[in-house]
């Protein structure tokens, strides 16, 4: 590219009248190192431009780890779900059989309760003869001595 | 609109929407968490993208707004932008200018452009956008992006040349 060339390049530019293809040829023409004298300052202010845009945004763009964590959660809850659904079937299970056991239990200690009650009427039947005994002993007894 | 889809259509721009933030927050950090914040907000409103139909654009003026909404809260609490990861005084001292202090001067001088010639220059010296973009993006006239735009060339060059010569003599 001639010099003139540049020159005029160069006050376009400065008007913003140059395309984004003449703008290109600017800062290709200033790449290079022979850059005559009364031009060199541009050299550094192409090459910044050219240099700049090589910056590169090197963090993470943090979507996928929210992303991620959704999947989690969801993972997580239906555990949770599946859990809390076994382990209440598993309680109804268990309180039907309880139920019987418990009424079965019932049955016996009534069983039992009815059994001691009629021996312990037998029981008082005998006691209270026996003390019937025991009085009649110590009616003799006491008459005997009052005589 | 599923993760593939919307990283495919949001992804190839990340750099740009990055290095604009970079441009207006001057810090690194503070541009790769505006960038992410973008990003998540771009991801939440994910069902409306497809309204637009020029995304790119759409994201660059919601990091424009972005940005500008952080140097607002920014300076409403005090807290003026250190600049001073790029401020070196002695080399503008020094006799022989290397490129790359010269580089690190056309940096400091775009530094000191008000945000929408900042904005401008970013958008079509490092990004290459047509003038009818920058004007969606920045919402404004194509002809009020090429007065900017000279205006702003035209400042960074005198400013150049200025030093230049003072480093010379």
């Amino acid at each position: 590219m001639e010099l003139a060339n540049i020159e005029q390049l160069i006050k376009k530019y400065e008007n913003a009248e140059t395309t984004l293809q003449e703008e290109q040829v600017l800062k290709d023409y200033f790449q290079h190192d022979n850059i005559p004298g009364h031009l060199i300052e541009y050299k550094a202010y192409f090459n910044y431009f050219t240099e700049s845009g090589a910056e590169r945004f090197t963090k993470t763009i943090p979507l996928k780890p929210r992303k991620m964590n959704w999947k989690w959660l969801s993972i997580a809850a239906l555990v949770v779900v599946m859990v809390s659904i076994y382990s209440i079937n598993q309680s109804r299970g268990l309180s039907e059989k309880d139920r019987l056991e418990a009424v079965n239990a019932y049955q016996e200690t009534q069983k039992a309760l009815q059994l001691i009650s009629k021996n312990l009427n037998k029981g008082e039947h005998v006691a209270i003869a026996g003390l019937q005994e025991f009085g009649k002993a110590q009616h003799k007894i006491f008459k005997t001595t009052k005589k | 609109m599923r993760q593939k889809e919307f990283l495919h259509t949001v992804l190839p721009f990340k750099d740009k929407v990055f290095r604009l933030a970079k441009r207006l927050l001057v810090s690194t950090d503070e541009a790769e968490d505006a960038t992410q914040e973008l990003y998540l907000k771009l991801w939440k409103n994910k069902n409306k993208l497809k309204q637009y139909n020029n995304i790119e654009a759409f994201a660059m003026t919601m990091t424009k707004n972005y940005c500008l909404d952080q140097l607002k809260a920014k300076r409403s609490n005090n807290l003026k932008l250190v600049h001073s990861n790029y401020k070196d005084h002695t080399i503008s001292l020094q006799r022989d200018i290397e490129l790359k202090d010269s580089v690190r001067k056309v940096h400091e001088l775009i530094e000191r452009l008000p945000e929408k010639q900042k904005m401008i220059i970013q958008l079509r010296d490092v990004e290459n956008y047509e003038y009818e973009e920058i004007g969606k993006i920045l919402d404004l006239q194509p002809t009020a992006v090429r007065v900017a735009l000279s205006r702003a060339r035209k400042t960074i060059r005198e400013q150049l040349i200025k030093q230049h010569n003072y480093g010379i003599s």
